[in-house]
């Protein structure tokens, strides 16, 4: 148990580092030259090569590589190049409203793609399932970003009942002393403010989870169907309940664990989506900073998003691990 | 009157003509054990299935009376069938390896129905699990019920189940196979231990099973099926002594001898199986026509 | 039994010739834009801006599905827009099939340090968020046709060299490529002859889903004005344009996406139906 765990970490480490690697090498082949663009006009060619030598980029990438992870080991990731601030406060400025988006399209997938799954076990064999299953294909065939445009035009544009940009009002007074807003407008009793960041952040968490809550209700569906032949729920049928006390109470619990691992990945590419979900909606999240970080080809910047990107996924997949090792009755005991 | 009482039961496959029970009448008394016997595919589980309401998805009920207690079960609405059935009828499963569910400790599974159908309080049922456990000469129950059925044994797992069936103190017990699953040392066991409960609490027991070798040992009547239709029906002693239907006979000759496992055993010849075939074809014709 | 799986055969039918049909029809349209284009998609007519499509109160009959902010005719847009979708669709659909079929192939038949190098790349891609990677690519590369392609096969080779490694890990373990080892065949031409067209039919059904994918992402890198020159029109570029016009004209932004949709479906609607048809439980 303890080995596995232990190999389980060493493997992740190597990941980071491979992640980190391929970062470093292939921003750095960027033909575009960041430090140009940062100079004023008329500046000579050794103000150039001092603004270089400044952010490291006079050395070998080897060396670069070295000096910078070392700076990671104490916390250090460098200066952002077109904001002049530490990356790493930048990063964690962004990071919650990104945690929040990705968390609250997770709740809406697993409790709409557990209901559907749930209704059409219930009903099974007619027109209902079919109904739900021809609603999961078309959630799966069209990816995030589409269904984003969609929604924009349906309830942004058409019957417009969400916000579509932004994630708060910019008029509202902002009493908030972390990046938490939802969460913080809640711990603050401020509905008021609780309701606009909800409105805002509805549309884009819709869009992300569509996909998902699709994977959910198809792979629980299918799992719940096949525990429903299993002896023991035939036997709880005879002691007396009904089909939906038998689906939820019996076939439900051995059902999650093998839809559980796959949501695991798939909410890693959720989390993936915010990327251009955060564009499309004007959010001021991780993703919508690393888009505007390759445009401005800041490089430090960049390269701890990824970073930080690659440690949520990997964390993620850790804690799917733990989650279902918990979970398993079987396991726990081993 | 019986207090299990079968009429005509017909049972077949959803949206084909095809019929899997064929007129099926029975009945069982308190206190006695009536053996459903056939080759695989006889529709002798289908029976107990039908009785329970857990036929699969793809048959349904044609016709025919399943009156228990005095009261057409097919004729109640379903949610109301469900209920008498989980208050006065229970099931002994085939399989004890897969008829616990493996994410619930064992006591919930034993004192849901008590609680939920029979409304009893928690306390009581608790009581009651134990009880039962005792019963079925499980050592340590207070520790079994806190256990998840992968920490217990195959043959724990039987006994617990035909435990969890008698704890309810239903009139009507469906026994599915119970022994097939288990290996011959504890199969023994269980039988002795399913016919002591039985005589004990004074159950009507319907036995399912192709080994007419069990039947002697625990049964009081039989019914011998074949493609879904009664070739016989008769007490034990007689049917050893001399069986009533050539398929029958066919049958006992076909089975292993406990006492003497090296007599020569003769399968089912073919004119017998075409003979009982020609049979089921016409009541078929009968049936249709009539 | 027989009457369920007819049912399912009909439906998957359908599906397949509606999605195939609109991507025939859609290709056609690309392959044959320079000439059916009723407008040169570049021409502004600043006088005849965001005029309405037909169905609308106050549309010019010259302009079939409207004009943009800029008075450029959207149907001509759309038009040449889907020259560059199935470029990028074909090529790179292709060329990433290749790639990571080739790389699963081999990591999964030969194993040892080949599967362990390729298995280890498809971790660390795994942990890449795969939008964010393809627009750090193109900005490494410049836009353009060619770097988007790259883009794509860099992106997304980890897609066939997961499926088709399991697989050929699976048929490799099989009976019948011991006795063909046994006849005295080679390595690799077991690997070609014995494994290869096993795995096949996958391959084929990764290869629609991919091509729909890669419609995405261009439009996507499109969409973030990563993808090709501004010369050129492209399904993302005009949704990009689409989506700052949307309370004055929302034609802009629909009749690309209605596009980029269908076509999106089909791909996977298409991929969904032929694994059904190769499905051997089905089939």
């Amino acid at each position: 148990m303890l080995r596995r765990s232990l190999l389980r970490l060493a493997s992740t480490l190597v990941t980071l580092l491979g992640v980190a690697v391929i970062v470093f090498v292939v921003i750095r082949v960027v033909p575009g030259n960041p430090i140009a663009m940062m100079l004023p006009p008329g500046a000579t060619p050794e103000d150039e090569l001092r603004l270089k030598a400044l952010y490291g980029l006079d050395k070998s990438i080897a060396e670069q590589f070295f000096i910078w992870l070392g700076g990671v080991l104490r916390g250090d990731f460098g200066t952002s190049i077109s904001t002049r601030q530490p990356v790493l406060g930048l990063v964690l400025g962004r990071l919650p409203a990104t945690l929040e988006l990705s968390v609250m399209a997770l709740v809406l997938a697993v409790v709409w793609g557990g209901a559907l799954a749930l209704i059409g076990t219930r009903f099974r064999g007619g027109r209902t399932e079919a109904a739900v299953d021809v609603g999961n294909g078309m959630a799966l065939s069209v990816p995030d970003f589409l269904w984003g445009l969609v929604l924009i035009l349906l309830f942004g544009v058409l019957w417009p009942v969400f916000h579509i940009s932004g994630r708060i009002s910019p008029s509202l007074d902002l009493p908030f002393t972390t990046n938490f807003y939802l969460f913080e407008s809640v711990l603050r009793l401020r509905f008021d403010l609780w309701a606009d960041i909800v409105a805002h952040m509805f549309m884009p968490a819709v869009a992300l989870a569509l996909p998902l809550a699709a994977i959910i209700a198809q792979l629980l569906k299918q799992s719940l169907k096949e525990t429903m032949h299993l002896d023991y729920v035939t036997l709880s049928r005879t002691k007396g309940y009904d089909e939906t006390h038998v689906i939820t109470r019996d076939a439900l619990p051995n059902a999650v664990l093998p839809t559980l691992t796959l949501v695991g990945v798939q909410f890693t590419f959720l989390i993936g989506g915010t990327v251009i979900i955060e564009r499309l909606f004007s959010y001021e999240g991780l993703g919508n900073m690393a888009i505007d970080a390759v445009i401005n080809r800041d490089l430090p910047l960049i390269q701890g998003i990824v970073i930080l990107f690659a440690l949520i996924f990997t964390g993620v997949n850790l804690i799917v691990d733990l989650l279902y090792t918990v979970l398993n009755p079987r396991l726990r005991h081993a | 009157m019986s207090y299990l009482h079968i009429e005509n039961l017909t049972v077949g496959l959803k949206g084909t003509g095809d019929r899997l029970l064929r007129g099926v009448s029975l009945s069982v008394d308190a206190g006695e054990v009536m053996g459903l016997v056939g080759e695989s595919g006889a529709g002798k589980s289908m029976i107990g299935k039908a009785i329970l309401g857990i036929l699969p998805r793809s048959a349904e009920v044609l016709g025919g009376v399943i009156e228990m207690d005095g009261e057409n079960l097919l004729a109640l609405p379903p949610r109301l069938r469900r209920q008498r059935i989980g208050a006065k009828a229970a099931l002994i499963p085939q399989d004890p390896l897969t008829a616990l569910n493996p994410s619930r400790r064992i006591a919930p599974q034993i004192t849901d129905r008590l609680v939920d159908i029979l409304g009893w309080d928690k306390a009581r049922a608790r009581d009651r699990a134990r009880e039962s456990l005792a019963e079925v000469q499980i050592p340590d129950p207070d520790r079994v019920l806190r256990c998840y059925p992968h920490e217990l044994s195959g043959g724990m797992r039987q006994r617990i189940l035909i435990a969890s069936a008698f704890a309810a103190e239903p009139k009507l017990i469906v026994a599915d196979e119970p022994t097939t699953a288990l290996d011959v040392t504890v199969q023994k066991q269980i039988l002795r231990l399913i016919r002591d409960m039985q005589a004990r609490h004074n159950t009507a027991l319907l036995f399912v099973t192709h080994d007419l070798g069990v039947v002697a040992k625990i049964c009081q009547k039989m019914t011998v099926l074949y493609g879904g239709m009664v070739l016989e029906q008769t007490d034990v002693r007689s049917f050893f002594k001399a069986p009533g239907h050539p398929y029958s006979a066919a049958l006992l000759a076909a089975t292993p001898r406990h006492d003497d496992p090296a007599a020569s055993l003769t399968p089912v010849p073919d004119h017998v199986v075409q003979a009982v075939r020609a049979e089921v074809a016409a009541a078929d014709r009968m049936q249709r026509h009539g | 039994m027989l009457d369920g799986r007819s049912r399912v055969r009909r439906r998957a039918g359908l599906r397949l010739w509606l999605s195939g049909g609109w991507l025939m029809l859609a290709a056609g349209a690309a392959l044959l834009a320079p000439w059916i284009a009723p407008h040169d998609p570049l021409a502004q007519d600043l006088f005849a801006g965001r005029m309405p499509p037909f169905w609308v109160q106050g549309a010019d009959p010259l302009y079939w599905l409207g004009t943009d902010s800029l008075g450029r005719d959207v149907l001509s847009r759309l038009l040449h827009g889907a020259r560059v979708a199935f470029a990028v669709a074909l090529v790179a659909g292709l060329a990433t099939a290749v790639l990571g079929a080739a790389l699963g192939l081999l990591a999964g038949f030969y194993r040892g340090w080949v599967d362990m190098v390729v298995s280890r790349f498809i971790d660390i891609w795994m942990a890449f968020p795969p939008v964010l990677f393809a627009i750090l690519l193109i900005a490494v590369m410049g836009p353009g046709l060619t770097s988007i392609i790259i883009a794509i096969v860099i992106i997304d080779w980890t897609r066939f060299a997961r499926v088709v490694r399991a697989e050929a890990m699976g048929q490799g373990a099989m009976d019948y490529v011991a006795s063909a080892q046994v006849a005295g065949r080679g390595r690799f031409s077991t690997l070609l002859v014995e494994i290869l067209p096993n795995v096949l039919p996958t391959i084929v059904v990764l290869l629609t889903l991919e091509m729909g994918i890669a419609v995405i992402v261009e439009a996507i890198l499109s969409f973030v004005n990563l993808s090709i020159s501004t010369d050129q029109p492209t399904w993302g570029g005009m949704i990009a344009e689409g989506r700052t016009s949307i309370h004055q004209a929302w034609w802009v932004l629909v009749v690309p996406l209605v596009a980029l949709f269908l076509t999106v479906l089909s791909f996977s609607q298409l991929g969904e139906g032929l694994k059904d048809r190769f499905d051997p439980v089905l089939r």
